[in-house]
Formats: structure tokens, sequence, C-alpha cells
């Protein structure tokens, strides 16, 4: 469809745009930006203390588990990055800081499988593919803006992969499991995109 | 599932409430949704800008007509056009449904608390509906907090909805009405105590609204003794 084609055949809201914000280039399409830090979860808000965290990471070359002093002890990274949600606000320049993922699977002796289901307190959880965990894209996340994470975003773990849509930055993460095929997780059975690139706009099914 | 843009058209518009509104709009070739479910809306400005937000929908079923509440938030851009300025007969685009784990079906036969805050009504009115449409005896209760009286959607049709298996609770934060026999306050774990179905009775828990009231309503189901895995939660301010 050429421009002009689909200017005649667009549906206009008559009178809408007065309140139109400014086009921001670091906005995926569709999404508009937040000062807050809205919550989105499915259930209630797990309790969970670094004491008591663990996470195991399971490949096809066994099991490794962390608790809360092994994560301290890994290289960590200062991260600033833009995250994206499904619902549609984004929030640009967030400091996280965490251990790379990398580090994480290197513990457990790498693995050459395509994916993990990343599992959390709580029940939830979520499908990313290897290749978009490691190469310095996702973290364990355990501070946001200088500050322990809020206990409904996430604490004391949780994961960002935030060139993804943020349902895939699971919160209270417990664990990873690497799988031979790109099984979904909660919300990719319940509606959302297997892989969900927001520039894409991978939001639904 | 959540396919392509559909035309929809404003068939019915009132203010129930002094700071939102209620759409009834027509989408042709709409497949449908379950009670809870969100809807994607598209605004297009005259010379192409565009803006696009979600919103739970109050109605339930194959009918193409659809009913969405707005609340006006003070800095928005979209809300204040849809509460303010939009009339009947103009349109806009809408897609979905959305989301499947915020969903009441009729075949589910267990007890079900809903607990909404404010504008978080709206996914659970469609419950409420697809209950009364479907003939279902599944006993529910509802408790809604607001404001005060006059902030509350749906205020008449959940009264009619009242009955010996469907129980309403009001909740008032800041202005109860005249004689009401309790002080206008935020729910606590007394008050879900006493008006929640006990963790016993294995509910299925329903909780839509603001982020603050959600967190705390579900922190103290969990404390009651509900099983996390139960309760469902939806929170807006997003």
């Amino acid at each position: 469809m050429t421009i002009s084609e689909e200017r005649r055949t667009m549906i206009v809201s008559r009178g809408f745009g007065e309140r139109r914000r400014e086009p921001d280039p670091s906005l995926p399409p569709g999404q508009r930006t937040t000062e807050d830090f809205p919550v989105m979860s499915a259930g209630p808000t797990p309790v969970v203390s670094p004491a008591d965290w663990r996470f195991s990471i399971a490949t096809e070359r066994g099991t490794a588990e962390w608790g809360w002093d092994d994560l301290m002890a890994q290289p960590i990274d200062d991260v600033t990055t833009d995250i994206h949600c499904v619902t549609r606000w984004s929030k640009l320049g967030t400091r996280w800081r965490g251990v790379s993922l990398d580090h994480v699977l290197a513990a457990a002796g790498g693995t050459e499988q395509v994916s993990a289901m990343i599992d959390c307190y709580g029940d939830y959880t979520t499908n990313v593919p290897i290749a978009d965990l490691v190469g310095g894209k996702a973290w364990l996340a355990f501070e946001f803006e200088g500050e322990p994470l809020e206990p409904e975003h996430g604490f004391p773990v949780r994961l960002i992969v935030p060139h993804l849509y943020f349902w895939k930055s699971a919160k209270w993460v417990r664990g990873l499991r690497t799988q031979a095929v790109d099984e979904p997780g909660f919300w990719e059975v319940n509606g959302y995109h297997q892989y969900g690139d927001p520039w894409r706009e991978q939001r639904y099914w | 599932m959540s396919g392509d843009w559909l035309p929809a058209t404003v068939i019915d518009a009132d203010w129930p409430i002094p700071t939102g509104r209620s759409l009834w709009v027509r989408v042709d070739g709409w497949p449908g949704n379950l009670a809870g479910q969100h809807v994607d809306v598209r605004l297009t400005a005259e010379d192409g800008y565009r803006a696009e937000r979600s919103y739970s929908i109050s109605t339930h079923g194959p009918s193409p007509v659809l009913e969405f509440a707005v609340d006006e938030l003070p800095d928005g851009e979209v809300s204040p056009y849809l509460v303010h300025d939009i009339e009947v007969g103009d349109r806009f685009e809408v897609r979905g449904p959305v989301g499947r784990y915020f969903v009441w079906e009729p075949a589910q036969t267990g007890p079900v608390q809903l607990i909404a805050g404010g504008s978080g009504i709206v996914p659970l009115m469609a419950m409420a509906r697809a209950r009364r449409d479907s003939g279902s005896d599944a006993p529910f209760k509802l408790l809604y907090s607001v404001r005060g009286e006059p902030y509350a959607y749906f205020a008449e049709e959940l009264e009619q909805l009242r009955g010996e298996t469907f129980g309403i609770d009001w909740v008032y934060t800041k202005r109860a009405p005249e004689g009401w026999h309790r002080p206008p306050g935020r729910i606590d774990r007394e008050l879900l105590e006493q008006l929640v179905i006990p963790a016993a009775e294995q509910p299925s828990v329903y909780i839509c609204g603001p982020t603050p009231f959600v967190e705390a309503a579900a922190n103290l189901l969990v404390d009651l003794g509900h099983d996390p895995a139960r309760i469902r939660t939806e929170r807006f301010g997003g």
C-alpha cells in the first residue's frame, strides 16, 4: 500500500491529537514514556530474603546452584538501558546492577541448547533464546537506581533482558533450565508473543 | 489471536462518574472476548499522528458491541480525548482481545471473590455479567473500594446483581454515605478477614486496581492463608 492509499483508508478520530507528545526516536512503535515504574504481575508478590534465595542453573551438562553470596562473588556490571513493557510504557535510561548471564551460563559449563526457561518464586515462567541471554544482553539484576529492588519489582533478584518486552525480564527468579526446543512460558501460553521484540511490535500471538 | 486493527464506532457514551467515561463501541469483525480481557485502542489524528493504549473490557462473549471505561489521567494524552472530546459516531481502531490469564469462564464452578479498586472494576464487571448471562450459580462476592459513592462505576447494575449467591461489599476510602456503618478508610487485614470468602473455601480471587491497592489486597490475603496460586492480579498505572 502506498502512503497516499494508506491515508485514504485511514480511520481518523475527529479532533484527536491536540495533546500529542513529541516523537522520541528511542521509543519503539506504539510505546510512550513514563517516569513512574508501573508494576505488572499476574499474582501476589512473593516474599524471598537474600539469605533464602537460590538460583539453579540446569543445562544438559548438569545442575549448578547459586546462593546470594555466589551471585555477589561474580563480576558485577553497571547497566544503563531503556525498558519497554508490552502494556505500552517505556522507561528510558534506567540504571541497574547485576551479573551478566554470560557468567551464569559459564558457571554451568555453557550450553549447546537453543533456549532457556526462566523459573521464578511464585511459579511465573518465561522462555528466552540462549542467543538473547549471552553476549552482554541479559543480567541477573539486584539493584535498580542504586537501591535494592522493591519487593513488587522482583526483590531480591530479577532477570533483565532489556532488548525484549519486559515480561521476559522475570521477577523473583529462582533458576533457569536450558531447553532443546523454545517451549513457551507463562505469558507466552496466555496470549503474548513467543519472542517479544519491541521494535517489531511482537506483542501478541 | 489479536489479529488486525478493526474499525470501531462509538455508539453510546456517558459519564457514570465525575472523572471517567463509559464508551460503547461497535467493532466490525470483533472475534468476541472472554470476561476479563483487554483491547488495544489506536487513535489517528487527521495528519496521521497515532497513539495506542490498552483498556480492559467490561463486556464479554461474541457480541461486536464492547464497553470500556476510561479514567481521565491528569497529564494524559489519550484519556482526556476519550473522556471529554470523542462523541457518538466518531471512530477509532481496536485490536484484540488480549490476555488469557485474568479471565473467568462460566465453566468455572468454584467460589469467586472479586476485589476492585476504582476503575479496576471494569474487567471484574465483565466477569459479573458473564456469570449473570450464563446462568452460572458459582458463588460470587465483590468487594468494591471507591473514594465515595459518586465514584462507583456500574453502581446500579451491580446492585441489581446482588442476591443470595452474589454478595457485594462497598468500601469507601474518603467519604462514606450518610449513616454508613463503617468510617471511610482503606482496606486492611480486619476488613478483608470480615468481607472476603475465607481461605478455607478456596475461592478464586481476582484483584484489579491501582498498584498500591492490589499489592495491599494480595499481600493481606496471602497473609490470611489464601493460596497465592489462586490469586490473580491486574495492576494499572502503566
